[in-house]
C-alpha cells in the first residue's frame, strides 16, 4: 500500500460491511465492462529516496549556475530566506479558496494585505488577489476595457512584450476583436502613432513600462488623448522598478496589470508566477478575479471574505466577468510577505540598485568596441545594445564563459538579429558586470 | 454505541484574536531587510519626470515581526495539514512533502524560462523538458488521450484552452458552430470558460437519477453543437452509465466531447476518458495528482487530446528528437498559439510528476480504490440523518441534503459551521446548484476510518443539536476568532484596500 493511504484491510472489510457491498468492484458496477482501460501502462512505483535522487538528476541536467544577464520581464532577484520559510507553512500551503471565512482568515487577511500593497505600489484604488501571470493578466485587462467600453477595437503597443502580445493574439482569435499593433520603437511608445490609431470605437490602448526593450516611460500624455475620446488606458508595470519609477496611477492609467514574480518569486521555468490588477472603484465590479474585502462579523469584529462574488463563475456561471477559479494565491501571499520585508525603504533602495548597476553595466558594454548601447530613452535594468554580429551566436558563444549574456530580439523581430536586451538586478555584482563585459571582449575579438 | 449525540458541549473559546494587519504593526524606522551596499559608481539619477514622487506607504517592521505577523495568520487558517477538509469537488488530499522539495531543487527553481529559447537553447535545460514530455506521456496514458499540453496555469485555463481548441477544430473543418451544451450540475467554470471562447452555451438538466436527461440532451443535438462538456463522475459524484451513448449523440454531428477532470481521482485505473469517447480533457495536477491548493493556487490544469486535435495545440510543444535528446517545438501552423507566456506552472508540474513517479502504476489504482470506498463509507453512515441527493453508490464523493432540517429554520451552513466548532473543514456546501441545502462530502484516500468516523459523529451530533437546540447552531461557530461575517456589508461598504479606508 502507498504511504498516503490510511485504511488497512481490515478497516476496508468493515467499511465495505457498512456500504453493504461484498467488494470494492461492486462499487464501481456502474462502470461497464467495455468502459476499462484499454491500457494503463504506467511505470511501477518507487521509493520517496528513488524519486528524490531521480528529479535531483534531472535537475542537475540544467544550466542553472549561469550568471543571468537575461530578463525579457522574468528576472534573476534575490529572495529573503524569511520569505521562503513562511511559504513552506503547512496552514498556507495546503489550505483551499478561503470559502469559509472563520476558518480561513489567514489566507484572507494576507490576500487583503496583499491587494492593498499592489494598490500603494501603483497607486491604484483597487486590486484583486491575483491572476495566473502577467501575460494573462493582460489579456484579462483587455477583455474589462472591451466590457467597459462596449467596444471592440484595441490598440497594442509594440513596446509590449511580444510573448503577451502573442497570449493576447490568441485569446482573441475567436472573438470579435480587432486589435491593432503599432511599429516597433526601441525607445518609448511613439506618440504619433498611437495618437492616428486612437479613436472614438477604440476600447484600450496597451502599454507597458518598462517596455521590453527597457525604456522607461511616462504615460501621462497618451492617458489624456485617450481619454478624450473614452478610450482607457492599461498599463503592464515591473513591480520590481515601482520603488523608483512614477507609478501608473499618478500617470492616470485606468487598468495597470503586471508579472509580479520580481517580488519573491523564483525562475521556475516560467512558473508558478502571479499576475496582478488594480483599477479603479469605478470599474470594479467588471474586474475577474476574487478581491478580498474586510468587514465585521456578528460581534463587531473586523474579518475579511471573499466579496462582489456576484462577478464569478461559480455565482454567475455564463455571465460572469472571467472563467478564473483558482488563481495564485499563494505567490500573491509570497509577494505580500516580499513587500513587507523590504518595507518603504527597501522597495527603494532595490530598485535604485537594479538602476545604478545597469547603468554601469551600460557605461562598461558601450565601451567595447563594435557595441552600441541603445540611449534614446532612460533605462530601468534592463536595456537594448546592438551587436557587430548575430546576437545569437554572441548569446551562445557567452553561454560557453558562464553568462546568460541577454535576450536576443531576432526571435521576435525579424530583422533585429544583431540586437539583444540584457537585464542587470542587484544580484549582479561589481566583479560579475567586469567579467561579462570581458568575456564579451574576447567573444567579439575586440 | 455510546450515544454521543447528546454531548454537545462545545469547546471554551480560544485567547486566539483578531489580529492587526501588518500596516498597523509599522514602526518608523524599523527595517526587515537590508539589502547589499552598492558596488558601482553613480547616483540613482533617473530624471525626475520618470520617479515616484510619493511615499511608499508600505510596512516598517522587523524580520521577526513579519514572521510572527504571518505565522500568526498562518495559524488562523484549517488545512490539510491540520485539519480534515472533505471540501467536495477539490480533492483535499495530504500533499506530500518529499515532492517540495523536489520542485524547490536549483536545478528546476533558478532555471530561466527564455534559456531554451536561445538558439541551440534546450540543451540548457534538458532535465526539465524531459519532465514536461514525461508527464506529457504520463498523462496520455492515464487519462487514454494522444498528447497533452502542459501550459494550461489552473483547471479553468485548461478549460478555456480546451474550448479554444474545439473552436479551432471546427474552424479547420469548416464547421460553424455556436452551442455547447452543459448539464446544470456542471462547476460554474465551464459555462463561464465556452461563452468567453465565444460559444453559447445550452444548460442540460439532470433526471431524477442524477444523470444528464438524455430526451432532453437529444432535442437539443443539432448540426450546430459544438461540443457537451462534462465531469465524470459528475458533480453529484455519480458515473454516467450512458456516457458512451451521449458520447454517439455528439460525434453524430460532428461534435466534441470535453472532459472536465476535476473529479478524475475516482477512475484512476478503472476507466479513462479517453477510451469513453471524450475528445479533449483537462486534469487539475492540484486535485488528483496532489500538489498543494496554496489557499486558491497556484495549480495547473493540463489538457489532453485526441490526434484529430493535435495539431491545435498550443506552442512550444516538447518533443524528443532522433538523438533522444528534448526541443521544444514552435513549428505548428494550425496551433491556437500561446495561451500562457512559458511552459506551465513548472513548480507544480514537477511536484505532479514526483508523486506519479512514487505512486506508480498500483499506487494510483489504489488512490481511486480507497477514495471510492471512503465517500461510500461516509454515505453510507450519514444518509439516515442526511438524505443523498440521489440514493445510490456515489463515487470519490457524495452530496446529501440538509433539506429535512429547513423545518427547524436550520442550514446546510449552520451544519458548516458546526462543523467548525468540531474541528472539522466543511464540506462543500450549496453546490451542485441543482440539490437544494446540498452538502458535498469528498474525504480522499488519504483520511482513515477513525478520522472519518469522527467528523460522522460530529455531524450527526449536528444534526441533534438542529432539533434539540436549533439556536446553537445559528450561533456557530464559537472556537474560531470570528463568527459569521456580514457579507453583505463587505460587498456594500466594499473596502478592499487598507490605504483606500483611511481616506
Amino acid at each position: 500500500m502507498n504511504p498516503y493511504i490510511a485504511n488497512t484491510a481490515d478497516d476496508m472489510r468493515a467499511m465495505l460491511q457498512s456500504i453493504g457491498v461484498r467488494s470494492v468492484d461492486d462499487l464501481f458496477s456502474d462502470i461497464k465492462e467495455e468502459f476499462r482501460p484499454r491500457s494503463f501502462n504506467l511505470p511501477e512505483g518507487r521509493s520517496e529516496q528513488e524519486v528524490v535522487s531521480e528529479l535531483d538528476r534531472l535537475a542537475r541536467k540544467n544550466a542553472y549556475a549561469l550568471k543571468l544577464f537575461i530578463g525579457g520581464g522574468y528576472y534573476d532577484h534575490y529572495i529573503p530566506a524569511a520569505v521562503t520559510a513562511l511559504m513552506s507553512r503547512g496552514e498556507f500551503l495546503t489550505a483551499y479558496t478561503p470559502y469559509q471565512p472563520e476558518c480561513s482568515q489567514g489566507t484572507l487577511q494576507a490576500l487583503y494585505e496583499f491587494q492593498s500593497l499592489i494598490c500603494a505600489l501603483t497607486r491604484m484604488e483597487i486590486a484583486n488577489a491575483s491572476l495566473y501571470d502577467g501575460g494573462t493578466a493582460l489579456y484579462e485587462a483587455m477583455m474589462m476595457a472591451v466590457r467597459i467600453t462596449g467596444k471592440k477595437r484595441v490598440v497594442l503597443d509594440g513596446g509590449v512584450s511580444p510573448i503577451y502580445r502573442k497570449i493576447i493574439r490568441s485569446y482573441t482569435n475567436n472573438l470579435d476583436i480587432a486589435l491593432v499593433e503599432t511599429p516597433v520603437v526601441h525607445g518609448q511608445a511613439h506618440r504619433p502613432d498611437i495618437k492616428a490609431l486612437l479613436n472614438n470605437g477604440t476600447a484600450a490602448v496597451i502599454l507597458q513600462n518598462p517596455n521590453f526593450f527597457g525604456a522607461v516611460d511616462d504615460f501621462s500624455d497618451i492617458v489624456a488623448m485617450a481619454g478624450s475620446l473614452g478610450v482607457l488606458t492599461i498599463a503592464s508595470v515591473y513591480p520590481a522598478s515601482l520603488g523608483l519609477l512614477k507609478p501608473p496611477g499618478d500617470m492616470g492609467v485606468d487598468i495597470v496589470t503586471g508579472e509580479g514574480q520580481s517580488l519573491g518569486l523564483p525562475l521556475h521555468f516560467g512558473g508558478p508566477y502571479l499576475g496582478f490588477m488594480a483599477t479603479s472603484k469605478k470599474y470594479m465590479r467588471k474586474m475577474p478575479g476574487r478581491i478580498v474585502g474586510q468587514t465585521v462579523d456578528r460581534q463587531g469584529r473586523r474579518c475579511f471574505v471573499n466579496t462582489l462574488q456576484a462577478r464569478e463563475q461559480h455565482i454567475r456561471r455564463e455571465k460572469a466577468t472571467s472563467n478564473i477559479c483558482t488563481n495564485e494565491a499563494l505567490c500573491a501571499i509570497q509577494a505580500a510577505v516580499f513587500m513587507s520585508l523590504l518595507g518603504p525603504e527597501g522597495m527603494k533602495e532595490w530598485a535604485c540598485l537594479n538602476f545604478s548597476k545597469a547603468e554601469f553595466a551600460r557605461k562598461v558594454l558601450e565601451q567595447i568596441p563594435g557595441v552600441e548601447v541603445k540611449r534614446s530613452a532612460p533605462t530601468f535594468n534592463e536595456f537594448t545594445v546592438c551587436l557587430p554580429k548575430d546576437a545569437q551566436d554572441v548569446v551562445e558563444a557567452m553561454i560557453q564563459k558562464g553568462f546568460a549574456a541577454g535576450f536576443p530580439l531576432g526571435r521576435y523581430y525579424p530583422g533585429m538579429d544583431r540586437y539583444m536586451i540584457v537585464a542587470v538586478t542587484e544580484k549582479r555584482t561589481r566583479q560579475d558586470i567586469l567579467q561579462y563585459a570581458q568575456a564579451l571582449r574576447e567573444v567579439l575579438g575586440a | 454505541m455510546e450515544n454521543k449525540s447528546k454531548g454537545f458541549n462545545i469547546p471554551e473559546r480560544k485567547t486566539d484574536s483578531v489580529m492587526d494587519l501588518v500596516f498597523e504593526k509599522s514602526v518608523p524606522g524599523r527595517r526587515g531587510f537590508r539589502g547589499p551596499a552598492p558596488d558601482v559608481e553613480g547616483e540613482c539619477s533617473l530624471p525626475q519626470e520618470y520617479c515616484r514622487q510619493t511615499a511608499l506607504p508600505f510596512p516598517e517592521v522587523t524580520e521577526l515581526d513579519c514572521l510572527r505577523h504571518f505565522t500568526g495568520l498562518s495559524r488562523k487558517n484549517f488545512s490539510v495539514d491540520t485539519h480534515f477538509y472533505p471540501l467536495g469537488s477539490c480533492t483535499m488530499k495530504y500533499n506530500p512533502r518529499f515532492t517540495e522539495d523536489c520542485a524547490k531543487h536549483p536545478g528546476f527553481s533558478q532555471l530561466h524560462p527564455l534559456l531554451p529559447q536561445l538558439r541551440q537553447g534546450e540543451q540548457y535545460s534538458q532535465g526539465a523538458l524531459q519532465v514536461l514530455f514525461d508527464m506529457d506521456r504520463l498523462l496520455s496514458e492515464i487519462t487514454g488521450m494522444d498528447a497533452f499540453t502542459l501550459q494550461p496555469l489552473a483547471g479553468a485555463h485548461g478549460e478555456l484552452t480546451g474550448v479554444m481548441l474545439i473552436a479551432a477544430y471546427h474552424r479547420a473543418k469548416g464547421n460553424d458552430k455556436k452551442i455547447i451544451l452543459i448539464p446544470d450540475s456542471a462547476h460554474g467554470t465551464n459555462p463561464a470558460s465556452a461563452t468567453i471562447a465565444g460559444y453559447e452555451t445550452v444548460s442540460i438538466p439532470t433526471d431524477d437519477k442524477g444523470e444528464m436527461d438524455m430526451e432532453i440532451l437529444e432535442k437539443n443535438i443539432n448540426k450546430d453543437v459544438a461540443a457537451v462538456m462534462l465531469t465524470c463522475p459528475n458533480t453529484l459524484g455519480l458515473f454516467n452509465p450512458g456516457i458512451d451513448r451521449i458520447a454517439g449523440l455528439v460525434h453524430a454531428v460532428d461534435g466534441l466531447m470535453y472532459y472536465d477532470g476535476a473529479n478524475l481521482n475516482a477512475l484512476l485505473g478503472r476507466c479513462r476518458p479517453g477510451d469513453l469517447g471524450f475528445d479533449v480533457v483537462h486534469v487539475n495536477l492540484h486535485k488528483t495528482f496532489s500538489t498543494p491548493h496554496g489557499g486558491g493556487g497556484p495549480g495547473a490544469g493540463p489538457v489532453g487530446v485526441k490526434k484529430a486535435l493535435v495539431p491545435f495545440l498550443p506552442v512550444s510543444r516538447v518533443i524528443q528528437t532522433k538523438d533522444g535528446t528534448f526541443a521544444l517545438d514552435y513549428d505548428a501552423p494550425e496551433s491556437i498559439g500561446y495561451i500562457a507566456s512559458f511552459y506551465g506552472n513548472f513548480g507544480v508540474i514537477v511536484k505532479a510528476y514526483a508523486y506519479i513517479l512514487l505512486l506508480g502504476r498500483r499506487g494510483l489504482m489504489e488512490t481511486s480504490d480507497h477514495a471510492v470506498v471512503n465517500a461510500n463509507y461516509m454515505l453510507s453512515r450519514l444518509k439516515d440523518v442526511l438524505p443523498p441527493a440521489f440514493d445510490r453508490a456515489c463515487m470519490h464523493e457524495c452530496v446529501l441534503t440538509a433539506k429535512t432540517l429547513l423545518a427547524r429554520d436550520v442550514h446546510a451552513l449552520d451544519l458548516a459551521k458546526y462543523l467548525i466548532d468540531r474541528g472539522f473543514h466543511p464540506p462543500t456546501v450549496y453546490f451542485p446548484l441543482i440539490v437544494k441545502e446540498a452538502m458535498m462530502f469528498e474525504p480522499t484516500e488519504c483520511e482513515s476510518k477513525e478520522e472519518m468516523d469522527r467528523f460522522i459523529q460530529a455531524l450527526r451530533d449536528g444534526v441533534g443539536l438542529s432539533a434539540s437546540n436549533p439556536q446553537v447552531l445559528k450561533e456557530c461557530p464559537f472556537t474560531m476568532p470570528i463568527s459569521r461575517p456580514d457579507e453583505v456589508r463587505a460587498a456594500r461598504d466594499l473596502n478592499a484596500n487598507f490605504f483606500q479606508s483611511c481616506v
